[in-house]
């Protein structure tokens, strides 16, 4: 079995205006000097098998057809 | 005249386009379910507006990824017109079948007003009832309809004539980048687009901006009937 984590993330460059009121919710609880807030998603995941470099790749295809949408979001892969 | 709306779990526009439709061509519409893996002979597929799956993951995101998809992806490539409104749009993006993105509202909330549109280009199957830059009423329902392109693919939408609908000057209700509110794919045979024409399509509504829309993309527009 192989757990991985999957961290989607908005690409520079797009507004995130969610992030946005989170950090301007951080300052009404006087957290001062969070100069930028953005929001991302994480996905863990347990898979069968125990060849990581094959298992790496079936999560980055996963990533490119579901988990991210590139045209706005990066992706990391992370394998325990 | 036939015409197929496609359904999903969650979406709450499909009855007034079944509506639409069905008072536009006099017969009623075809509907076809996600898990179904071929289309019915069409003349317009339309997928309607609502939550499809609840929007999880993003909007539009496990729609796309639906067996039916793959059915209407194969009909577009052969011509058949597309026509995805709101969350169709949405599910359109998610799919491929258009480029881009629809992100959330910059206000961050829920939009449910009627906006004005210009239409862009008069030139596409869809809008050759219109004038180009003629200003049209439409109503917007959505939470993510902030349209979000990288530079390359608005350039490509822009110098195409791809860019259908915008939002007309100081009415854009959620931040779409360049006020875009519609676009084609490259054969122009697929429309997406936020606001909702089927909900000006007879006088009771108060109006009939958006019968043409569906006029055209079914070539019973005035200019073609005569």
């Amino acid at each position: 079995m192989i757990k991985a984590r999957i961290v989607v993330t908005l690409k520079n460059g797009v507004l995130d205006p969610q992030g946005k009121a989170i950090g301007g919710a951080l300052g009404h609880l006087g957290f001062d000097g969070v100069d930028e807030v953005r929001q991302g998603k994480v996905f863990d995941l347990q898979l069968d098998g125990d060849d990581k470099t094959a298992t790496e790749k079936r999560l980055s295809e996963m990533c490119e057809k579901l988990l991210a949408n590139t045209v706005i979001e990066n992706y990391t892969i992370s394998i325990d | 005249m036939n015409t197929t709306v496609v359904l999903l779990p969650g979406l709450n526009r499909d009855r007034d386009m079944i509506a639409a439709l069905k008072t536009i061509t006099g017969k009623l519409p075809q509907t076809v379910w996600q898990t179904e893996t071929s289309l019915p002979p069409s003349d317009l597929i339309v997928i309607p507006g609502g939550f499809s799956f609840g929007d999880y993951l993003r909007a539009g995101a496990i729609a796309a990824r639906s067996p039916i998809m793959r059915a209407v992806a194969e009909a577009a490539e052969k011509g058949v017109p597309v026509l995805g409104v709101c969350n169709g749009f949405q599910i359109l993006c998610e799919a491929g079948l258009l480029p881009g993105a629809l992100m959330r509202n910059t206000t961050l909330r829920f939009v449910c007003r009627e906006v004005k549109l210009e239409v862009t280009n008069a030139k596409t199957r869809f809008t050759g009832g219109y004038s180009a830059g003629q200003i049209i009423r439409c109503p917007v329902a959505h939470h993510d309809g902030n349209y979000f392109a990288d530079a390359h693919t608005l350039a490509a939408l822009q110098d195409n004539g791809r860019i259908v609908f915008r939002y007309a000057e100081g009415t854009n209700p959620n931040g779409a980048i360049n006020d875009i509110a519609g676009i084609v794919n490259a054969d122009g045979n697929v429309l997406g687009m936020m606001p909702h024409p089927e909900n000006l399509i007879e006088p009771e509504h108060g109006g009939i901006d958006g019968r043409a829309i569906f006029e055209g993309a079914l070539g019973l527009t005035q200019q073609e009937a005569a």
